[in-house]
């Protein structure tokens, strides 16, 4: 009896999951076309997902020893079954390690149950509250079957009519199984991760963030340029079919594990965006239907149900159809920071903040709907180079006493001191003075730019202005491509990471990046440890840090600044969220500009953070992050916790004693500079 | 844009749009007042609306007019005149032979001769009614416009105005919509060469930028918050001039011909 049911039903549900299979990539065929090493992805995808997928689920102990036993045991498993019991084949040690493997895979399930049990808010409900049992049935079915094929029970157990019954039980109980585990997977169950997610890690748009991420390399953050001169190609992404395949497929990738919901900063906010709930709504867009399926946490403040889309639809509901909704409404893309700490999070390598970045360019290039402040900051952008509209010839009126050299006249230097934006705030002004004094100190022959420098393009690309950015780097490019220094040093990690990342794509063919980028805390910690710069360590203070996400998570740059506050000798107290899952400060993205309302504000969160460590000060290597912290207003009765850039704390612990002075001087270090302000 | 088919005429709508210049850089730009008409001419109902430009196309003016395109447009129509000419024999003789209802400009140029002049003369050429410094068009009924004018500190203005007529924009009308990169780069400009006539007297001026101005301080005395806010929100004191009601138009005439001697615009 079971003879003949077992093979029929294993074989029946391989040709159903090769059916959907085949549907399954019609979907994601919907998308644009995208170039990827095909048979090179497939091989490198066991190493991606033993490596690199593991190396985040096990963030997670538990559920990393879970998944383990369970995923492993179902593979090993369903692989058995096959030859077992599909082909009869239990000669030997096969039956047994059958047994082995679906003894495993039960054990594993246990632990699912027990998360199930009260599931954490981050967790999406519905169908996925029965994928416990459905493990639990075909590990179990497949362990009992099992038995009679190495002897255990007898083979003739299921004889009679008693017997009869059994075996349609356990057939029943097997078909559960295989129906959940292996039709699911390609219809749409739960179990859909594994395999859109087997062939995401194999197809994956960033391949080279797989590269030597084990070597703490952080090698894809930067954005994919927009083609511009094709005028064929969409600017942007306006409705699902306009994403390429492989990003479908990276959404229909997702477990629903809520680790990006967990992180958000905009979501804690209760800002209308839930990173986990607007892929589920990209693959309702790429399927066709609603939302009304949807079973995790919804977007703040927007119910379930009321949108819709379809692969050729629009996203976002044209700004014409006064109350219209479609897919997704525009608050919700921006809301996000794009700190990436969802990105950091996600065991299935999502690229969120691609996909909002790419839906933001087809609202700002295609429908001019650029929400808050967003229009009159790129304005600004194209006619002064500057987001505030500041006169682009007065982008060093703040440092007329300190005779900063120019790039036009040296023409070749050490380091060219990048100052961004910041010139222009008043606070900003502070770190830069500070910086100036220390690169100083440690006799660094430094140039800046001047009025020949403009916004790195930082803003305009992240409010979705791919024309505005890419203007913006090229003529930047062309300015630096006429001088000669060794590297950058900045001291705002978005220009960093722009500059480092994002303008290798824009070089004139033939041409390439030859400098490196740092950031200032980087540089300063290098001049410490080759013993340039000599500090009199002796601040008795607390401090915590800050991880500026353009720093941190954007370039891997988590030591260098502690590093420094280390040789400053202040006591550092780390916050509970730090290093790669630091929260953000709220200020990135353009998130201050376009200023989508929430429950609360971004930074007021993260300086809740700074205040259970009882830290005095807060040290921070972002201008945007400083400014933010500096705006919230302290509870009553709190002291003011001081918020200090790292280059300000470097600079007021010189040592200024006769023998440290006697560092190198040169003619970009004028002897009247002793007296800056830090 | 594109007029969707209903039983009533739609109204026909052209804007003039010039080549601004960003006041700090001076960088070519849309210009903000023409960018505030097409915006009001968006905004009417049932409105048929058509870009005009009457001026040189080169690299940085075309930049500047596809910001107009950005704002939703396929098309803009150029008149292409030489640097120097005369562009009002060029768009009076466009405007007349396309007859629109409404004409919306500016109050002035950003760049040139920016005298504010050309709505006035382009009026008299066509003779049809100007209405200047509008906030909204209110309207537009049986060929008759109920039309907002801007007065100072806010107030208003209500007007009827038959039609065909020009309306210039103040800074008052509500702000320009985004200039979308994509719209304005698919757009496209129907060129036609204008007749063009060489301003002459433009061809001898020297020009030179313009120095600012000192601004006369006003000094406010007042002890209290109150005494402030309303030395802020007074009206401006004329002192002097009169009320002229129920008068011939002779009689009217004759009073702003001597205002005019006294305040020595006329001699």
């Amino acid at each position: 009896m079971l003879d003949i049911l077992l093979p029929t039903l294993i074989f029946a549900a391989l040709v159903l999951a090769a059916l959907g299979a085949w549907r399954r990539v019609r979907l994601w065929r919907r998308g644009r076309a995208s170039k990827v090493a095909f048979l090179r992805g497939l091989a490198a995808m066991p190493r991606r997902y033993l490596v690199d997928l593991h190396h985040v689920v096990a963030r997670d102990k538990v559920m990393a020893n879970t998944h383990v036993a369970t995923a492993g045991g179902f593979v090993a498993a369903l692989g058995l079954a096959v030859i077992v019991h599909g082909l009869g084949l239990a000669e030997g040690m096969l039956g047994w390690l059958l047994l082995a493997a679906s003894a495993t895979m039960f054990a594993g399930s246990l632990f699912v149950v027990r998360r199930r049990r009260n599931p954490p808010a981050r967790l999406s409900k519905g169908p996925w509250m029965r994928l416990p049992k459905s493990l639990m049935a075909f590990s179990l079915g497949i362990f009992v079957v099992t038995l009679p094929a190495v002897g255990v029970l007898p083979s003739g157990f299921s004889q009679g009519v008693g017997g009869w019954l059994v075996a349609l039980l356990l057939a029943g109980v097997v078909a559960w199984g295989l129906a959940e585990l292996v039709v699911g997977m390609t219809w749409g169950g739960p179990m859909k991760h594994a395999f859109a997610g087997a062939l995401h890690l194999a197809f994956h748009r960033r391949p080279e963030r797989f590269a030597d991420t084990q070597h703490g390399g952080y090698p894809s953050t930067g954005l994919k340029a927009l083609d511009l001169d094709d005028a064929e190609a969409p600017l942007g992404v306006g409705q699902p079919a306009d994403f390429t395949w492989n990003q479908l497929l990276g959404f229909d990738a997702c477990v629903q594990c809520g680790r990006c919901e967990a992180v958000c900063p905009a979501f804690a906010a209760g800002q209308p965006l839930n990173p986990k709930k607007l892929i589920q709504d990209m693959v309702v867009g790429m399927a066709g239907g609603s939302d009304a399926g949807y079973t995790g946490s919804p977007y703040p403040q927007t119910p379930i149900g009321e949108h819709q889309g379809s692969p050729h639809g629009p996203i976002v509901a044209p700004a014409s159809t006064k109350d219209g909704k479609a897919l997704v409404d525009a608050e919700t893309l921006w809301s996000c920071t794009t700190c990436r700490a969802c990105v950091e999070e996600c065991p299935m390598m999502i690229e969120h903040v691609d996909a909002i970045v790419d839906m933001r360019r087809h609202l700002t290039l295609e429908e001019g709907a650029t929400p808050g402040k967003g229009a009159e900051v790129i304005d600004n952008l194209i006619a002064t180079d500057n987001p505030g509209g500041f006169d682009p010839g007065g982008r060093l009126n703040w440092a007329a006493d300190l005779e900063l050299p120019l790039m036009a006249d040296v023409e070749r230097a050490e380091v060219l001191l990048w100052l961004g934006d910041g010139v222009f705030d008043m606070r900003n002004q502070r770190t830069l003075r500070a910086l100036v004094k220390v690169l100083r100190a440690a006799g660094v022959d430094f140039a800046v730019l001047g009025n020949e420098e403009r916004d790195s393009g930082d803003v305009a690309r992240r409010l979705g202005d791919e024309a505005t950015f890419q203007s913006l780097a090229r003529r930047n490019i062309a300015t630096l491509s006429q001088y000669h220094f060794d590297c950058v040093v900045t001291c705002d990690p978005h220009s960093f990471h722009v500059l480092k990342n994002e303008y290798g794509a824009f070089y004139p063919p033939g041409q390439e990046s030859s400098y490196p980028v740092w950031h200032h805390s980087t540089f300063i910690n290098q001049l410490i440890e080759s013993g340039r710069l000599r500090l009199a360590p002796g601040q008795a203070s607390r401090v915590t840090y800050h991880d500026p996400c353009y720093l941190g998570r954007y370039n891997g740059e988590y030591e260098a600044p502690r590093a420094v506050l280390k040789a400053l000798g202040v006591e550092l107290v780390e916050m509970q969220r730090s290093g790669y899952r630091s929260r953000c400060c709220g200020g990135g993205g353009g998130a201050p500009i376009t200023d989508v309302p929430g429950k609360q504000r971004i930074p007021d969160m993260r300086m809740g953070d700074v205040r259970e460590t009882q830290a005095e000060q807060v040290v921070v290597g972002c201008p945007q992050c400083t400014a933010m912290f500096e705006g919230v207003v302290p509870p009553t009765g709190d002291e003011e916790v001081a918020v200090k850039d790292i280059a300000e704390m470097v600079a007021v612990a010189l040592d200024t004693t006769p023998e440290a002075t006697l560092a190198p001087r040169d003619a970009s270090t004028p002897q009247a500079t002793e007296e800056v302000m830090s | 844009m594109q007029p969707e088919v209903t039983t009533m005429p739609a109204l026909e709508v052209t804007v003039l749009v010039s080549v601004g210049r960003h006041p700090l850089t001076g960088r070519t730009r849309r210009a903000d007042q023409d960018a505030r008409g097409v915006e009001l001419a968006r905004s009417l109902a049932d409105a048929q609306v058509r870009l005009l430009h009457a001026g040189m196309r080169d690299e940085s003016s075309e930049a500047a007019l596809r910001g107009y395109l950005g704002m939703g447009f396929t098309q803009l129509s150029l008149l292409e005149q030489p640097e120097g000419a005369d562009v009002l024999p060029a768009l009076a003789e466009a405007l007349d032979a396309t007859s629109p209802h409404l004409v919306i400009a500016g109050e002035r140029a950003e760049r040139g001769e920016g005298s504010g002049l050309l709505p006035y003369l382009l009026a008299e050429r066509l003779g049809w009614p100007l209405v200047s410094g509008l906030a909204a068009v209110e309207s537009v009924e049986d060929g008759v416009a109920t039309l907002l004018q801007a007065l100072p500190r806010g107030q208003r203005r209500r007007l009827k105005v038959r039609l065909p007529a020009i309306v210039t924009v103040d800074n008052a009308a509500p702000a320009p919509r985004q200039s979308a990169y994509g719209p304005a780069r698919r757009g496209a400009f129907e060129t036609t060469a204008g007749p063009v006539s060489d301003d002459e007297e433009w061809a001898a001026w020297q020009v030179q930028p313009a120095r600012q101005r000192p601004k006369r301080l006003k000094i406010v005395k007042a002890a209290s918050a109150r005494d402030r806010f309303k030395a802020a929100a007074a009206k401006a004191e004329g002192g002097g001039g009169q009320v002229l009601t129920d008068v011939s138009p002779e009689q009217g005439a004759e009073a702003i011909l001597m205002l005019l001697r006294e305040e020595d615009v006329l001699r």
